[in-house]
Parts: C-alpha cells; structure tokens; sequence
C-alpha cells in the first residue's frame, strides 16, 4: 500500500446550510452550450423522454422533409407465404408436384426441409386490382381495393432463417438480442407529439412473438424508449388502474402530496431529477385517465365498427388496427401491430385462408378510415414480416401441404405518408425463389422508412461502447422508386 | 445521464489511427504509473484518504471547492445503500449518532462489509456483465438451472476472494488441477450464453454464435474493451485485428456443444452440468425420505401378496366388488377367469395390478409413494450449468465477413498483440488467457476492474465508458487516481473490499451531495467530484428498500429462484415451456431482489421499469431513466401498494410510539433515515390530519384494502383502528414515493 498521508479527522458532522444555495436553473440553452449541432439535436425523443429538463418540442432541422409523422407497422409474426397472398407465379403452379430444381437446395440450408423437396404452386387464384393492376390472392380482396395506395417490395431478403433472430433482425437489423428496434430508434430520434402517451405502442393478438419484448426493445437506448405493450385484457398498461380501495381523488391527492414534499426537497438539495420526477408523476395521474378512454374503442360509430369488423371486449385484430389509428390520431409516433400465427409450415391452404379473412378487411378498413380522416398522408403503414415461405412443399402434396422459411426473397407492402401508390418494386424469378430485378434488403426497408420521417439513416446515431451505432449498421440505401 | 451520451455523441472526432505501433501507445494499454500522491497543505485539512488528495488538485485546478461533510444520518444511509443496498434500521441509526468517537464511521463501514447484505448488493451488477438468467433466451425460453452459480457469485464477493482467483474460477475453473465444486460452479459465467432451441436452427450456427457472445463478453468485461467489430474486419479504431478476434475465438472453441437434435428439426437443451455435493442436512432428508419411500414399497409388496394369497373365492369376490361397474380390461378379465391353477406369470401380474390399483389400502400406499418420490425429487441437489473442455480440440477458421459458413485461414489461440505478452510457458488455453489476465504486466483489467467499482459508487465512472477503454474513449476525467486505484487493487491482493473501504471512508465521498450553486453551474455532472453522488437506486435495490421500510423484507439467503407479486398473462411465450408463474408463497414473497427469477423474455415488470436489462447480452451499465411509468409502478403494484399497506400498519401498532407527532417522526425516519424538519413535519401533519377526516367513514374501501394484508392476524390487529390505518395507507404510500426513499443521497 502506498503512504497514506496522516489522516485528519476534523468535526466532521457538518450541517450543510440549504440556504446558503444560491437557486440555479439549468436551461436549454446551457444544456446545449458546447454541443455541436447535428447529430446531438437529433436526439430530442431523448431530450423529451424524461431525463433531461427540457421540455421544448422545437422542429428539428432533418437532412429531408418529413413525409411521414407516424407509422404503423403491422408485423405478421410467423411470416405468411408471399406465393400465396401476393406475388403470382404461374409457372410454379404449372410445375406443382414436380422435384425442385436442383440449385434450390444444393448448398442451402432450411429449417425444416430435407432430402429434394418437390415444388408446390399456390392453390389460390390471383387477380389484378386497380389502375396499376397490382395481383393480389383471392385471400385479400378488401385489401386489393387499396392496390393503387400500396407500394410493394417483392424482393426483400433477410440473413436469418429461424424466427427468433430473423424477427430480431427484421425490427433491430441484427439478428441477436441487445440492439434498439426501428420504433425505439423514431421514439429515440423524433420523441412524441404527445406527452400524455408513450411515443412507441405495441399491440399484439395471438400470443407474443418468439424474440419476446426484444422486438420492441430498447437495445442501448434508455429505455424509456423501448415499445410500451398496450393490452387488450385488464391494464393498458401495467399498474394503470388504482389499488382496490383507492379512488381518482385519493390518487390526485397523493400526486400532489408527493409533489409538495419533491418540491420542498428540491428547494434544498437542487438536483434537477427531482423536478422531473415530479412532473413524471402528474403525467402518470394523467395518463390513468387518457389511456383508458383512448382504449376504449366502444365510443366509436357503428359504421367504423362495421368497417373495421371490430369485436368490443376480444382479443382481436380488427380491435387493435381501430386502435391503431385512435392511437395515431392521438399522437403516438408508432404503433407496432403483431399478429401471430403465420408459421404454416402444413396446411397451408386451410390455415393462410382463416388467418387471412381475420386480416384483410381491418387492415383494409385502416387504410380507408386514415384517408377518410386526412391521416393517411401523414401516417406510414407498413405491413411485412420476419421472412416468406419457399415455393418448395413441406410436409405431403395431398396431404397437409405446407411450405418452410424461406429467406431469399419475401414481400413487405408500404402505404400512405410519401410512398407512391400501385408501385411494385422488385422482381422474382418464375418460382418466386431469388430476386432477379432489385435485391432489397432490411437494412434498404429501414433507411427507406426513416427517409420517409425525415430522418437520415446515415445520422441517427448512439454511440455505445465506443461506437456509434445505427439501425442500418453499414448499409442501408433508401429505395426512391418507391417514394412518390 | 442521456445527456452525457448525447454530448459525447457530437464530440466523436475520428482519430483513425492506421499505425499499429500509434495505436498501442494508446494510455490505456500503457504500464500503471505509479503517480504520486499530490500533497499539499490545503489538500491535507480536509482529505481524509489518498484518494480525495486526487480529487483536491482537479476540484482546484476547476477553481472548485469541496462540498461540506453529509450530515451523519445521511452519510450512513448512504453508505448503507451503497454497501449493502439496504437502508439502516432505527436502532443502526441511534447507535452511529450517539457514538462519539472518530472510528464510528469505520466501524460501521467493516460491519457492512462483513454483512451478507454485501455481496447481495455488489453481485448484482457482475451479474449484469455475467448475463446472468434463470432461461435461455429466444423463442422458447426454457428455465435452466444455474442459480448455483448466482450464489457462488454472491459468497465469493462476501469472502473477498482475490479478483485474479475470481476470474480464473470464472473463465477456467474446469481447467484447474483438481477442481473442486466451486471452481466448477465458476464456470457458469460463460454458460450464462443464450441458446435458441427453436426447431430447425443450424446447432453449429447457435454454438457459433455462442462461442462469439463469449469472446465478446470476456472483451468487455475484462480488457474494457469491444471486440464485436473484428468479427468481420479489423478494428476500425482500437488495434485488434480480424485475426486476432478468431485466435481468441480459439481459445473458447473447444466446450461441448449445447443443443441436441430431438427427432428431425425440434432441438433440446444440453451441455454439461454438474451435480452438487448435498450438504448433510440435505443427504440425511435423502437418505430419510429414501428409508420411508422403500419401507411403503415393501409394505405395498406385503400387502399385495397377502390379497393374492386368498383362497379363490374370496379373491373372485373381492375382484367383483373392487371392480363394481366399471369396465376391466379383457386381459384382465381373462386373467381371474382362468383356472387358478393355469395362471401363468403373466396372468398374476394382471391380477396383482388390478389390486394395486383398485384396492383402497394399495391406492393409499401409492398415492404416499408419489408424494415421497416428489419430495425426494425437490430434496436431490440441484445441477448447475458448468464448462467443459473437451479432450479433442476444435479447428479454428476466421469466418469472412463474419460468416460462419465462410471459413477461411486456420487460426491458433493466441491474445492480440497491442496487448501485454501471454506468459511465456502457459498452455494456450482458457486457463492460461486467464493467467495472461491475471499477469500483474496487465495494465487495462484493473483499471477496468476498478473504474466500475468507481462507477457503482459515484454513478459515473473515471473513464465514462466502462465497456469501452479503446481509442474511441474519452479519456479518464483523473487518470493518476485511476492508476493509484489501480495498483491500490494489485498490492491488496485485488480485494474489493480493500478499494471499497477506500472509496467510501474519502472526504470525497462523504461530501453533501447537495447541488451548491457552485458546483451545479461548474460542475453539473460531477466530473470533479465537487459534491457527493445522488442518484435514483437501481431496480432491485429500490425494492429491497421498500421492502426493508414495510418491514416485510426477507434476509433469507441463496437457493432456487423466487417469485414474487406480479400481475397476470405476463409469461407468454410460444412453445413448449411451462408458462405458468407461481407465485412464490411466504417469505420467498419478499426476498431481496437478487433472488428474483429472470427470465429474459420478460424479466420482473418493476424491475423492466427501472432499467433493469433483459441480460440477453452483457450489461456494463444500466441507464438511469425517470418516467411516468415508474411512478405509476410505485403508487400501484401490488407488490408495492402491499409494502405501504404492511408500512401503515406497522406505524400505527408501534406501541413505543403514543402520539400522532411520534408516529409521522418515526416513519418519516425509517423512510428517509432522518428527522423531518419543521415544515415537512407540518405538511405531513396536515396531510394525515386531512385524511383522517376524509377516510372517516369509508369503512367499505377500506375493508377492501384491509384485504391486501396477507396475515389474517394483522388483518385482526387492524380491525378496531380500520378507518385510521386506513389514512395511514396514504401516509405511508406518500413517503415510500418520495425521491428522497427512492434515492441514495
């Protein structure tokens, strides 16, 4: 040990004098002397989400004009066949029954399947629809009326084959856990319009998908940002309703309590969390009063519930896309919608049939109502999932026919805020199995999407262990022909 | 704190060395100095260790002066947290202030640090490293057994044990001659790696991936250091090569495999584990329950046989009224019908089993064998997941662009050479990367090892990176204190408890932590230490406060994972796990946060909502956020309204205390560990004296809220002062919300 020099003991329990403290407020402004602008003033969902005081919500200057305020993003979990809902492949219909072509499996790996596959067309006819005559499948003809709203990418391909990662990767752009997801990265970039809500909602039917809460989670990111699961049974949110026993008043007395005393404490000690801290909790008080009356989707017309197809009280699907927009409308940045069920690897035909009549038309009446509204030009609908299917049989042709995970090239439609409408962007070869035209990747879909909010993928950044880190890692090009 | 990392964002210059040699001059990589201590008349009035020598100098430098002492009460509850993460009691409180002499704080602190408590509190952030879980991740997230390993973590920091025997028990216990049990166990550290057992994933591109998470994690957690980018290139900004990641890729690529193939695409957990010695408590239940459990199966013989000794018409008998209406099985059947000379072996089998499981006293003595052969199944010792070597080591290829199905030059095991030189006769292996950590030539894992310890205290660390010292840090704010603290660690034979015992007894940390206008405008986030730390607790330790304020806390030590109060449908996930939450039932409710069971799909919901991280991958530091949705999980969580509900009660049938003016005093105390002032006192009297009235006559609601407390008998206690304790539920919500309850100040 090194010499210690004589240790002094001086009286000393001193009393600290609060008043001597002069009161010091820090400002925005002194916040930010010092910082360069550009990359730090991205950041203002940090800036807004709790941990700062600043409370301004001044425009921020992005590389682009923002098309887009919003987004909904619908992630059907499990991955629908795409040969099956959009993309028609007469030659694979004609093959069906027939061995694969050699070059489908040699040095491949799959899931699920082994030995020499044989190729299975869909069984579901497909028909044109709008002026740019986009096909759909029999299976989504509500959806097929929006055909000239809706820009497709038939050629996206993922670098996973198994759902956990692939899902990782399809919301983070990494296939294992601990990176920020698109929607905590937007919350991250741009915060909320509205303080009263989070400004990253999830919504899911059908159980919670197989990479957990890390497909809205944070990463890096506070995690203020992270996704918050707005639910369909008991609490919105967690611990929202009052204790048994405590009413509205008791609760507005107990805020205003606390902060009588936070306040006093902060008049003494300084420390600017504490002022937040009280404003968390007035927020808090409000938020178990919103929240409740935006879920409640009873207040509705009967005509919207028509539309849609709601079921009031249900888990359901149609549910969560009127909730969507009621979300939107009330100014939460983005919605993550996941519906699970899509993993047909057999019986195919009768499972995408029933899972697709529970989608098509509220995904369909989404799209209406938010143009109906006005909203549809500032809100970014997305629709995708973690991969496809192959055009390879899993399972017996006449028999529980179903097809694998197929990662080379997968379909993910764009609509509303800056997207050109009837547009279809990417071309497959006859079985539907490589890209030909186009070769889009996820990290393409990202840029594409944060372009569309005016961000520039190149420049949100967090700098995390020694780096800086983006959604779109090293890549990323954003897709113009699909922009309008 | 998001603040900084916004700062620091704009502040990236990029250095982009391209000259290897430029690079390992990098300071981190350089010997330790050995600074001198700055002395200096001034400094040594108020300094009360080395370290706060240091810290004078900087706080001069900045024209910046020291903050006052913290009053007694706070300083102890500080250190408390700190040390413990509990808060002191009343009588801990009562004994530090009315002892006068100068040795009381020291001798608190060496008590705290012999506590159990300790290693409760300081296991926690190793196991953020350590990505420590009760499940593995992914799409199943199946429950794993490996909580042996979270309370090896927990006794070696309470023995002290030496940093260097810590790592090497971690990284190559297995490896060790003759490794005992707690070597083994050790090596749960890097069996803490998530594994995906969904059906159809490639098991060689899990173990890959596995193998990756390892290096990555040894890389953090021990060179301070992100290796992730050599994955597939060579380091951008820190002098590692792509070649040199795969060498120490080597050195992790020869264990076990850890998934199976069950039946075509489905896939199962394996990989080595380890049984633990039962302790003689436990072998001597074994051996009891295994007496009892072979004395019913003898009995049941006995009394099987003395039914078929019957002479036949009573057993046909005895066989009509057993078998009443209900159907037997033709076999069966047949077997009583056969001529009883005829029965063949077969036949008195199916006679036998038809008594065993129709006859009422047989029916008893099985259902008695079942619940001994549960019992028997819980009594076993519990198996933990270890590392194996295996005999016949892996070949090692760089993976292209870090693509495992690109292999391309073979590499061996070997350790960058920016760093220190691997001990010259060491076996290449995890054993020796850990000798070659431990080497007292290793400058950068003390000075990693130390600056988190830093961190954990003062809530920023020297270098403001811990995960990252590379040439893209900032540099450390006191770079000779770093490196004074750092051969302080080697020359007390890398104890914690030494450098603890260091930090928490400077004039540095005892400092006010209240922001003077001075020190907030010059120093806002105590760079210079110009004040004491104040920060919002961590998740488990903001728990276990509450929990010790409510007086329900539990100090019961180790063992199986518990479940406390959570709200329901939060286990969902697909597959084929068991996603049933039970919840855990008597004192397992209000264990200390350590022991909570964490699942990464969806870890403890209050601890998620205090920054609690997934432990998916290693943590180095949680952020520290304050949002609504915190203050929505204290007013109501039933886990947390419970505490306030058992606080209320506890004021009010503390028969020490006689008067209303005693009883807020007293909780306002056992909250916040001080008096209230006068004007707190006055709100808080008027706040209680305005929810008497209002509570009056709500005897309804508050019988509804009664019904929250577990016990019967308190519930009984309560009854004749139900509208009273009822006001007194809203006081001691109040004041387990308050910042000041929630932080370390």
């Amino acid at each position: 040990m090194n010499s210690i020099p004589p240790s002094i003991h001086p009286d000393s329990r001193v009393e600290t004098d609060p008043h001597s403290f002069r009161q010091w407020w820090c400002s925005r402004r002194e916040l930010f002397n010092g910082v360069s602008s550009g990359l730090a003033s991205i950041a203002l969902g940090a800036l807004l989400s709790g941990e700062t005081l600043a409370t301004s919500k001044s425009k921020q200057q992005f590389q682009y004009p923002a098309r887009a305020k919003n987004i909904i993003y619908i992630h059907l979990v499990g991955a629908p066949s795409q040969l099956d809902l959009y993309v028609d492949k007469p030659l694979l219909k004609k093959h069906h029954g027939q061995l694969a072509p050699k070059e489908f499996i040699e040095g491949k790996r799959f899931a699920f399947l082994r030995g020499h596959p044989k190729l299975l067309g869909s069984p579901f006819k497909f028909e044109r629809h709008g002026e740019s005559g986009m096909p759909f499948s029999k299976l989504l003809p509500h959806l097929g009326r929006h055909a000239d709203s809706i820009a497709r990418i038939e050629t996206l391909h993922t670098e996973e084959f198994n759902h956990a990662p692939a899902q990782l990767f399809h919301q983070t752009g990494f296939a294992q856990f601990g990176r920020p997801s698109l929607g905590s990265w937007i919350s991250y970039g741009l915060g909320t319009e509205n303080t009263d809500l989070p400004a990253f909602v999830v919504l899911l039917t059908g159980g919670t998908a197989g990479a957990g809460n890390s497909m809205w989670g944070s990463g890096f990111l506070p995690t203020s940002h992270q996704g918050v699961r707005f639910r369909s049974k008991g609490d919105p949110v967690l611990f929202l309703s009052n204790p048994k026993g405590v009413k509205r008043d008791d609760r507005k007395r107990l805020v205003e309590d606390i902060g009588k005393l936070n306040q006093h404490r902060f008049d003494r000690v300084q420390d600017p969390e504490i002022m937040t801290r009280i404003r968390q909790y007035e927020l808090a008080f409000k938020m178990q009063k919103a929240l409740p009356e935006l879920m409640d989707i009873g207040q509705e017309s009967p005509a919207t519930h028509q539309l849609y197809g709601t079921q009031p009280g249900k888990e359901h699907f149609a549910n969560n896309c009127l909730l969507a927009r009621r979300l939107v409308e009330s100014g939460v940045r983005f919605v993550q919608v996941c519906d699970s069920g899509w993993d047909h690897h057999s019986n195919l035909k009768n499972g995408i049939q029933n899972k697709a009549k529970l989608i098509d038309r509220p995904i369909a009446a989404l799209l209406k109502d938010l143009m109906q509204r006005g909203l549809l030009d500032d809100t970014l609908v997305v629709c995708g999932a973690e991969f496809g299917r192959t055009p390879m049989l899993q399972g017996e042709l006449k028999n529980n026919a179903g097809r694998d995970h197929h990662k080379e090239a997968f379909t993910t439609w764009l609509a509303g805020g800056g997207v050109r409408g009837g547009t279809v962007f990417g071309k497959t070869d006859d079985m539907g199995y490589y890209p030909t035209e186009n070769k889009t990747h996820t990290n393409d879909l990202h840029a594409t999407i944060l372009h569309l909010l005016g961000v520039d993928h190149e420049e949100l950044t967090y700098r995390y262990q020694g780096r800086d880190f983006r959604l779109t890692d090293v890549g990323g090009r954003v897709i113009d022909e699909i922009i309008a | 704190m998001i603040l900084l990392l916004t700062l620091t964002l704009s502040l990236n210059p990029s250095l982009g060395f391209t000259d290897s040699t430029l690079k390992s001059q990098h300071w981190a990589y350089q010997p330790l100095e050995s600074a001198e201590v700055p002395m200096s008349s001034e400094a040594v009035r108020w300094a009360q260790s080395p370290i706060d020598l240091f810290i004078y100098k900087k706080l001069r430098a900045k024209h910046l002066q020291p903050a006052n002492e913290a009053r007694p009460e706070k300083l102890l509850r500080r250190v408390f947290l700190d040390l413990t993460g509990l808060p002191p009691t009343h009588d801990e409180l009562e004994s530090f202030l009315n002892d006068p002499s100068p040795e009381a704080y020291e001798r608190v602190v060496d008590r705290l640090l012999s506590s159990a408590a300790f290693g409760e509190r300081w296991a926690s952030p190793w196991l953020d490293l350590a990505r420590y879980a009760d499940s593995n991740g992914y799409q199943r997230d199946g429950h794993r057994v490996i909580w042996p390993f979270r309370d090896w973590v927990i006794d070696s920091i309470n023995r002290d044990q030496g940093f260097d025997d810590f790592t090497s028990y971690q990284l190559a216990g297995d490896l060790l001659p003759s490794a005992d049990e707690d070597q083994l166990i050790a090596t749960g550290f890097h069996r803490c790696t998530t594994v995906n057992l969904e059906a159809g994933v490639d098991r060689e591109e899990d173990r890959v991936l596995q193998v990756i998470d390892r290096v990555n994690t040894t890389g953090i957690t021990w060179l301070g250091t992100t290796l992730e980018c050599a994955q597939c290139h060579d380091h951008k900004y820190d002098p590692f090569t792509q070649k040199e990641y795969y060498q120490l890729f080597a050195f992790f690529n020869n264990t076990e495999i850890e998934t199976r193939a069950k039946g075509g695409a489905a896939r199962e957990f394996a990989g080595p584990f380890f049984e633990l010695m039962p302790t003689e408590n436990e072998s001597n239940k074994l051996s009891a329950l295994r007496a009892q459990l072979q004395k019913n199966k003898n009995a049941l013989q006995a009394q099987l046989k003395k039914i078929q000794s019957q002479a036949e018409p009573e057993l046909q008998d005895l066989f009509k009224k057993l078998k009443g209406k209900k159907k037997v099985d033709k076999a069966t059947q047949a077997a009583f019908q056969i001529e009883k000379k005829k029965r063949k072996p077969q036949h008195h089998k199916k006679i036998e089993n038809f008594f065993k499981s129709h006859h009422p006293d047989s029916k008893k003595l099985i259902k008695e064998q079942n619940a001994l052969e549960k019992k028997i199944a819980q009594a076993l010792p519990p198996k933990t997941l270890v590392m194996r070597e295996m005999e016949k080591k892996r070949k090692t290829q760089i993976f292209i662009r870090g693509d495992f199905l690109q292999t391309g030059e073979t590499v061996e095991a070997q350790v960058p050479q920016a760093l220190h030189a691997f001990p010259p006769e060491t076996q290449l292996d995890r054993r020796g990367l850990a000798e070659w950590i431990n080497s007292p030539k290793n400058p950068i894992t003390p000075r990693v090892v130390v600056n988190r310890w830093w961190k954990e205290i003062f809530g920023r660390g020297i270098v403001t990176s811990p995960e990252d010292f590379g040439t893209q840090a900032s540099p450390p704010s006191h770079p000779q204190l770093l490196d004074w603290l750092a051969n302080e660690f080697l020359n007390s034979g890398r104890s914690r408890k030494h450098l603890l015992r260091l930090i928490v007894t400077s004039a540095t940390y005892k400092q006010s932590s209240v922001f003077d206008a001075e020190s907030k405008a010059q120093d806002p986030e105590n760079v210079w230490l110009s004040r004491g730390p104040r920060y919002r607790l961590p998740a488990e330790i903001l728990r276990d406060n509450a929990l010790a304020i409510s007086g329900l806390i539990s100090l019961k030590q180790g063992g199986p994972p518990t479940k406390p109060v959570q709200p329901p449908d939060i286990w969902r996930v697909i597959g084929n796990v068991d996603n049933t939450y039970r919840i855990s039932s008597g004192e397992d409710l209000y264990r200390r946060g350590i022991y909570v069971v964490w699942r990464r799909s969806s870890p403890y919901p209050s601890f998620v909502n205090f920054d609690a991280p997934d432990r998916s991958s290693c943590a180095v530091s949680r952020p520290r956020t304050n949002t609504p949705l915190q203050a929505l999980t204290l007013m109501n969580d039933s886990a947390f309204v419970e505490m306030a509900r058992e606080f209320a009660a506890r004021i009010l049938l503390n028969d020490s205390l006689q008067t209303q003016e005693e009883r807020i005093h007293w909780a306002f105390r056992t909250a916040a560990s001080r008096r209230p002032n006068a004007h707190e006192f006055k709100i808080l009297n008027e706040i209680l004296n305005r929810e008497l009235t209002l509570r009056k006559s709500r005897i309804q609601e508050a019988n509804e809220a009664l019904q929250m407390l577990r016990s019967k008998d308190l519930q009984a206690l309560i009854r004749p002062k139900l509208t009273t304790w009822f006001a007194y539920c809203h006081l001691a919500s109040l004041l387990l919300n308050l910042d000041e309850t929630i932080s370390k100040g």
